[in-house]
């Protein structure tokens, strides 16, 4: 994309940098000069905003880690000290709860509109899967987060999420134990969950570079879903969306604070101001809210299908609702790609999203009674989607006209 | 020509796979002691066998200990209970066991079991459920009087860890 650059070095510091080290010169091309549509909506300033959330967690996250002690007898202590005697932990220690859940609210939102506009189609595939490990890779480390409180939502939730891998056939006992440091969840198990939450943050921050990069490849992708075809079609992102962008953060932190500064534990579980306690079961376990869909997959499977069991199934489910993102750029073979030139894929899309917050609301549920049934089938719709409804429609549906360029569509509804 | 060609370019393939390989062993080699640091330590292992005495515990009671970390229930189950495990027919379970595989002989009274559900691992509540046993609270597996699964996500009927009976009130578990 050197060809959008129009840096030319100030003075004569600049050139000697320039010809050794071209870091300006990379961050004018990406950062400042880089041509994006300029039809972008709302919906596109959750990429900058994520980048935020994951600032604020590694910021957050290495000051707590300053008093934090990842041991059986003492991290429960160590987190309400953090709360109640260090200066500024109170609010320190809420961010980065709140945060944890604000990230994964983003990601949503950013996850569905690249669903909705057809981000992943080609050539945007690799993009996409960044993505989806992204978001993989950020679900473990909210897990392994959460289990260091060592409240008793902490210790079973660490329980049951460990126990997934003892469903895999003949290895599954020995990986569980060698997960778990132990036949049972204990300090080995904590003191290894620390330093991998530690770890992952930084992998992800990794991943958002590769993500990024594999962004400004094709560059971005618009409402439209038709590909920049002039510079007539384009702005440059600075001054254009790094203020969009600062725009919605601000708007984006108005929650934040306030869940923050004054709910911080109404996302929260009361059972986790509980210490860990191997003995007793909490009467209803449930993970966080973000990863509630995911929870009812694993666990609404309790049959056995020919020779895999209901445990095992229900772990090749929950397994196979990610893998299904993954491969969804080849599931999706309509050449069009925004939703709003497809009038069938609208209705469908519509109701996915609806099911998927079903599928987080039985999550919270008890598994009993008509939840089980509805859970089987909000499970049955998800993979449907995916594998055969997007397939299908790729087939059998009209899409409307696109229009020619993105200028077009921008300078036509003013014009008309 | 041709062929020395060809027989330079395999002796230099079989160089470098041959290297490529021991590379391979070395870097398996280096990386096995930072993936075994993972598996329990010896101080956990050395937990693995413990006795445990019955006196005390009435029937219709149970008890719950830990044995190598993990909870373990020690049943005192009354005549209606046993009767109730052993009028069910295998055809009926999921996973068919009998009561008797599943307790000692001469002491069918006494049931002791691995207190983690089979699904994903939560610790039960006993006397509840449809089948008057277990009934594990996460995910909604239901248990019988012999910690048999009868209905829900578990696979398999609560583990009946390796025990014996020293005397009649004294049992070894691991």
């Amino acid at each position: 994309m050197s060809e959008h650059s129009t840096y030319q070095p100030g003075n004569g510091a600049e050139k000697w940098l320039d010809d050794r080290l071209p870091a300006v010169r990379f961050a004018k091309e990406h950062l400042m000069d880089f041509p994006t549509p300029k039809n972008l909506n709302y919906w596109w300033t959750f990429g900058a905003i994520l980048v935020m959330c994951l600032v604020i967690q590694i910021v957050t996250g290495v000051v707590l880690a300053m008093h934090y002690t990842p041991q059986v007898d003492l991290a429960f202590d160590s987190v309400e000290h953090i709360r109640r005697n260090v200066n500024g932990g109170r609010v320190i220690q809420a961010v980065h709860s709140v945060g944890a859940s604000m990230f994964f609210a983003a990601i949503y939102v950013h996850i569905f509109r690249g669903l909705y506009f057809g981000s992943y189609k080609a050539p945007r595939e690799v993009l996409w899967m960044i993505g989806v490990l992204i978001f993989v890779t950020l679900m473990a480390t909210a897990f392994m987060g959460y289990v260091l409180p060592w409240g008793q939502m902490s210790f079973w939730g660490a329980t049951v999420i460990t126990n997934i891998f003892s469903a895999i056939p003949i290895v599954g006992d020995p990986l569980l134990q060698l997960i778990r440091g132990g036949f049972a969840v204990d300090n080995a198990t904590l003191n290894r969950f620390f330093s991998l939450h530690y770890l992952l943050p930084f992998i992800i921050a990794a991943l958002v570079v590769l993500h990024i990069w594999a962004l400004h490849v094709p560059g971005n992708n618009n409402p439209t879903g038709v590909e920049v075809k002039s510079s007539r079609d384009t702005v440059a992102f600075h001054p254009y969306y790094t203020m969009k962008d600062l725009f919605a953060a601000v708007v984006f932190l108005i929650p934040f604070a306030w869940f923050a500064f004054f709910a911080p534990d109404i996302l929260g579980h009361p059972d986790n101001y509980i210490q860990a306690n191997s003995q007793v079961t909490p009467a209803h376990i449930v993970p966080e809210w973000y990863l509630l869909p995911f929870y009812t997959i694993l666990r609404a499977i309790d049959f056995n299908v020919l020779f895999i069991n209901s445990k095992l199934g229900g772990v090749i489910a929950m397994f196979g609702s990610m893998i299904v993102l993954l491969i969804l750029p080849w599931l999706d073979r309509s050449p069009v790609r925004s939703g709003n030139f497809r009038p069938m894929f609208r209705w469908f899309y519509w109701l996915f999203v609806i099911n998927f917050i079903a599928l987080g609301y039985l999550g919270a549920q008890p598994a009993e009674g008509i939840y089980v049934l509805i859970a089987k089938l909000c499970v049955a719709y998800y993979f449907a989607y995916f594998l055969v409804i997007l397939p299908v429609l790729s087939r059998i549906e009209m899409p409307r006209p696109l229009p020619a360029s993105i200028s077009e569509s921008v300078l036509g509804k003013a014009h008309s | 020509m041709a062929t020395q060609i060809e027989h330079q370019q395999t002796r230099r393939d079989f160089l470098y796979v041959a290297t490529g390989a021991v590379g391979a062993v070395g870097v398996a080699a280096a990386a096995w002691p930072l993936i075994n640091q993972l598996n329990p330590d010896a101080s956990t292992l050395a937990l693995a066998t413990i006795e445990f005495s019955l006196d005390g515990i009435e029937e219709g009671q149970s008890v719950t200990i830990l044995w190598r970390g993990l909870p373990v229930f020690v049943r005192h189950r009354t005549p209606e209970e046993i009767e109730a495990a052993r009028s069910v027919s295998l055809a009926e379970l999921k996973d068919p066991q009998t009561d008797e595989e599943r307790t000692k002989e001469g002491h069918e009274e006494w049931l002791v079991m691995i207190a983690n559900c089979t699904h994903l691992g939560c610790v039960p509540v006993g006397e509840s459920g449809d089948f008057n046993g277990w009934f594990c609270p996460c995910h909604g597996s239901h248990y019988d009087t012999a910690g048999r699964v009868r209905r829900g996500p578990a696979p398999a009927n609560l583990v009946v860890p390796p025990y014996e009976f020293l005397s009649d009130s004294l049992i070894q578990i691991g």
